[in-house]
């Protein structure tokens, strides 16, 4: 019709998306590889206490987490146990582990490094005082007791 | 021969935003779900010989006793007197008793300079604040027993650090017009110093409880 309408039509070509998958792939990989080495599998039941004037911890390359609860496989009974990374362990465990966890910090970080005591709510205190003065033996004396926000 | 010149057509990504974005909020969302969070508290260092251990001496009306026992029973003592709480629910107040984070407010503050609780000595904090008399050397000692349970622990643990928020959110009211949370990070420390959060965990004993 106009002037400015070409006669011979250029048709735009169709953009090849075949490689996109590819890349949302790569992508997908590398999210799932990420989330489950940071995470560690939980081997004991929490139900975290709740209270209402919590901090949120915030480095969390300097926060090392100790889970203590009833073990969620049945067949090991219902005392409480701890988990220290992927394994239970005793309160005398304590100290290595956490030597290891200093060992592997920046040394510029090691004195800024915080134990969140992650323990079931049902647990019975001589437990935690247990591991609080392994703690200390350890030099591990920044210590937070996890809790969900809350009113209680 | 020369090569035939035919132009390959630019590839159209604009779209590519739009996975990139998708994968970003995705990512946030995930990493940002599990945010650890809890009462922090810092634990004296090991004692370094036996005797260390029993020597720290507090004058009695320094000294706030908050005992938890096996049944989950709440004490909170110091010289002026005794208030009971019969479980964790309690300890809001309601059933004729004040409200824990009441006592523990009393008692840090000392209002009524009395002789019962904790002593008054003039400090120096620095403008704006100035000298102002602040009882420098109370101790809140938690006690518990062995049997007692975690989720009672906390909830005195978190009635006390209440105590303190809202003293230091009192105080950042008075001296500076605005909350705590909105100080600068000095003046943070100027309230942190004027309100020090001097809570004590002691060894398990055995209180009220079938050995």
């Amino acid at each position: 019709m106009g002037k400015f309408n070409k006669s011979g039509k250029k048709e735009v070509p169709a953009m090849n998306t075949s490689s996109m998958p590819d890349i949302v792939f790569a992508v997908l990989f590398f999210f799932i590889i990420t989330t489950t080495l940071r995470s560690e599998t939980l081997m004991v039941r929490m139900k975290l206490p709740t209270a209402s004037e919590v901090q949120k911890l915030e480095k969390k390359s300097l926060v090392t987490y100790i889970n203590i609860g009833p073990p969620l496989d049945a067949r090991l009974g219902s005392g409480t146990q701890m988990q220290l990374n992927d394994r239970f362990a005793q309160v005398t465990d304590i100290q290595n582990y956490i030597a290891q966890e200093k060992a592997s910090m920046n040394e510029a970080d090691q004195p800024l490094m915080t134990v969140s005591i992650k323990a079931d709510d049902n647990t019975r205190m001589q437990y935690i005082t247990e591991v609080k003065q392994a703690l200390r033996q350890a030099y591990a004396l920044k210590i937070s007791y996890s809790a969900r926000k809350g009113e209680n | 021969m020369p090569k035939s010149e035919r132009k390959v057509p630019a590839l159209n990504a604009s779209s590519m935003a739009d996975v990139s974005f998708l994968l970003l909020c995705y990512f946030l969302m995930v990493s940002s779900m599990d945010v650890d969070s809890g009462l922090a508290r810092r634990l004296p260092p090991p004692p370094q010989n036996e005797q260390e251990q029993s020597s720290v001496d507090v004058q009695r009306r320094n000294l706030l006793v908050v005992l938890v026992n096996s049944r989950n029973e709440i004490l909170v003592q110091d010289q002026q007197g005794t208030v009971m709480y019969a479980d964790e629910s309690e300890l809001q107040g309601g059933s004729g008793n004040l409200a824990m984070k009441d006592v523990v407010k009393e008692f840090v503050l000392n209002t009524s300079n009395s002789p019962d609780l904790p002593q008054l000595i003039e400090e120096d904090f620095g403008p704006p604040i100035g000298t102002v008399p602040v009882t420098t050397n109370h101790v809140i000692s938690i006690q518990n027993d062995a049997t007692t349970r975690y989720s009672a622990y906390i909830a005195v643990q978190n009635e006390v650090v209440r105590a303190y928020n809202e003293l230091r959110n009192e105080g950042a009211r008075r001296y500076f017009g605005t909350s705590y949370e909105e100080l600068t990070v000095d003046q943070k420390g100027q309230i942190d110093d004027l309100y020090p959060q001097r809570i004590s965990e002691a060894e398990p004993k055995n209180y009220g409880g079938e050995q």
